[in-house]
């Protein structure tokens, strides 16, 4: 017996609400941030991640005061993400109670934020958020590709080589999101999840298409991660974090129960 | 009675996850601070820490947090409760950042998991060493009450504690290798996984040390 796999519920918030598109698009409200975190901190979840997805200033402020009433009451990591740009975003977040801080967008626009945020507060606090949509083979080899602006956006980079470049820029761990996948309750993205946990040696959580528990044996099992994060299976009532680690549990998996 | 619990503040990163936890777990004031009043007046001590130890101990150095540490060390009654990168500062060196010394206070070397680290069936493991891990109680100690042996606490480290003094230790953890959870000597408690962040068990831990009185 070892180190458990994480299952990390995660709140997409607006405006202070929880929702979840499908697809980035159709958003349902699922409820208050605060007492949906208190709700899996008692279920026995491993970690929360809390995903900003307001898009105005005004709605910045919330969040904070948001992250700073859920690090008061709940006593397992916190990992906010969305909008953070620059080190002083990340020490915002920080010092409001944040365990971890989630970089998506502004590594790919500044790659040194990752090393110098890592070398300032450690590596063990920067996450980089990688959306991953596969994109044509090359020499008949699955290639997948980083998307920003909700996946609307392709960058051209590889996601495979971008998340081998994090890791040595002091990234502590990669939030993997297949952007194919993420709101369609169609499982995750496996082929890009192995090929980027057997690429870095940080930890890897997949994201993005959790519909049945069977998708998060597979994420562990088949794609090789270390978490699985999932969103609206929880927060609908669908299932709860037990019934999920149980579920891993019969099939081998290592989880806190 | 817990008292006054200080916090001590050497600038590296928050601490009030700590602090509320504690709050949490029932003290009845918490003081972050890295004054020397503060924390020679305080009942007890807690001497926390993140981020990368060359920076750490830098700081702790400038803003003589050693000395105040060793002073709280020395006043037998005042319990003191070491966290992470402060249990790892406690130690004679530290492999990270290309060699560090660090207080030698406990004899013993802070180590690298190793890269690559592999189980014990040959599957390579991540560093870093991050999540919930099973912690294996060595010895009775009053910060164990309550707390069932095995129980999962959450650790998030690339460096791990490797005592010389092995009655020192309080608490093993395997990850790759077997290295130090927790130690003890007289009023001190020092762990490397992170009680404000381990539910409930991390809670009563917590609340185990606010009711200690510094005795083994």
């Amino acid at each position: 017996m070892g180190l458990a796999k994480r299952i990390i519920p995660c709140l997409d918030v607006e405006n202070g609400r929880v929702v979840k598109g499908v697809n980035f698009v159709d958003i349902r409200d699922a409820g208050d941030p605060v007492e949906i975190a208190i709700r899996y901190n008692e279920q026995g979840a491993d970690e929360i991640t809390f995903l900003d997805i307001t898009a105005s200033h005004e709605g910045r402020d919330t969040t904070v005061h948001t992250v700073e009433k859920i690090a008061e009451e709940v006593f397992i990591p916190l990992t906010v993400g969305g909008g953070i740009r620059s080190v002083q975003d990340i020490r915002t977040m920080l010092n409001a109670g944040a365990d971890k801080v989630s970089i998506n967008t502004a590594a790919i626009h500044n790659p040194e934020l990752v090393r110098e945020s890592a070398e300032r507060f450690g590596s063990q606090c920067i996450v980089v958020a990688i959306d991953a949509k596969r994109v044509a083979d090359v020499d008949g080899k699955p290639r997948w590709e980083i998307f920003t602006h909700g996946g609307r956006k392709p960058t051209g980079i590889d996601a495979v080589a971008w998340a081998v470049r994090m890791a040595e820029l002091g990234a502590g761990e990669i939030l993997l999101t297949s952007m194919d996948r993420d709101g369609t309750k169609n499982g995750f993205e496996l082929g890009v999840t192995r090929a980027i946990t057997d690429a870095v040696e940080i930890p890897v959580i997949a994201s993005g298409g959790v519909g049945t528990l069977d998708h998060l044996v597979d994420g562990i099992l088949l794609g090789g991660a270390d978490a699985v994060l999932a969103a609206s299976i929880f927060h609908f009532g669908e299932f709860t974090v037990p019934e999920a680690k149980a579920y891993m549990a019969a099939r081998g998996i290592e989880v806190r129960l | 009675m817990s008292g006054v619990v200080a916090v001590i503040d050497y600038g590296m990163g928050n601490l009030h996850s700590v602090a509320s936890a504690l709050a949490h777990a029932g003290a009845s004031q918490v003081l972050v601070s890295h004054d020397a009043e503060v924390i020679r007046s305080a009942d007890r001590v807690v001497f926390p820490g993140v981020g990368a130890i060359r920076d750490c101990m830098a700081e702790i150095r400038r803003l003589k947090c050693d000395q105040l540490l060793a002073d709280a060390l020395a006043d037998r009654h005042k319990p003191v409760l070491a966290i992470c990168v402060g249990m790892q500062a406690l130690m004679s060196h530290s492999e990270e950042n290309g060699g560090v010394p660090c207080l030698d206070i406990i004899p013993g070397e802070v180590r690298y998991f190793g890269n690559p680290l592999v189980d014990g069936d040959g599957n390579r493991l991540k560093v870093p060493h991050m999540g919930w891990n099973e912690v294996r109680q060595v010895g009775d100690h009053p910060l164990w009450q309550g707390i069932p042996d095995l129980t999962r606490f959450y650790f998030v480290h690339s460096f791990y504690v490797d005592a010389v003094e092995r009655g020192l230790v309080a608490a093993s953890v395997n990850y790759g290798v077997n290295f130090d959870a927790a130690l003890a000597r007289d009023n001190l408690f020092a762990v490397q996984f992170h009680p404000e962040k381990s539910h409930t068990a991390g809670l009563r831990l917590l609340r185990n040390f606010l009711e200690w009185n510094g005795q083994c």
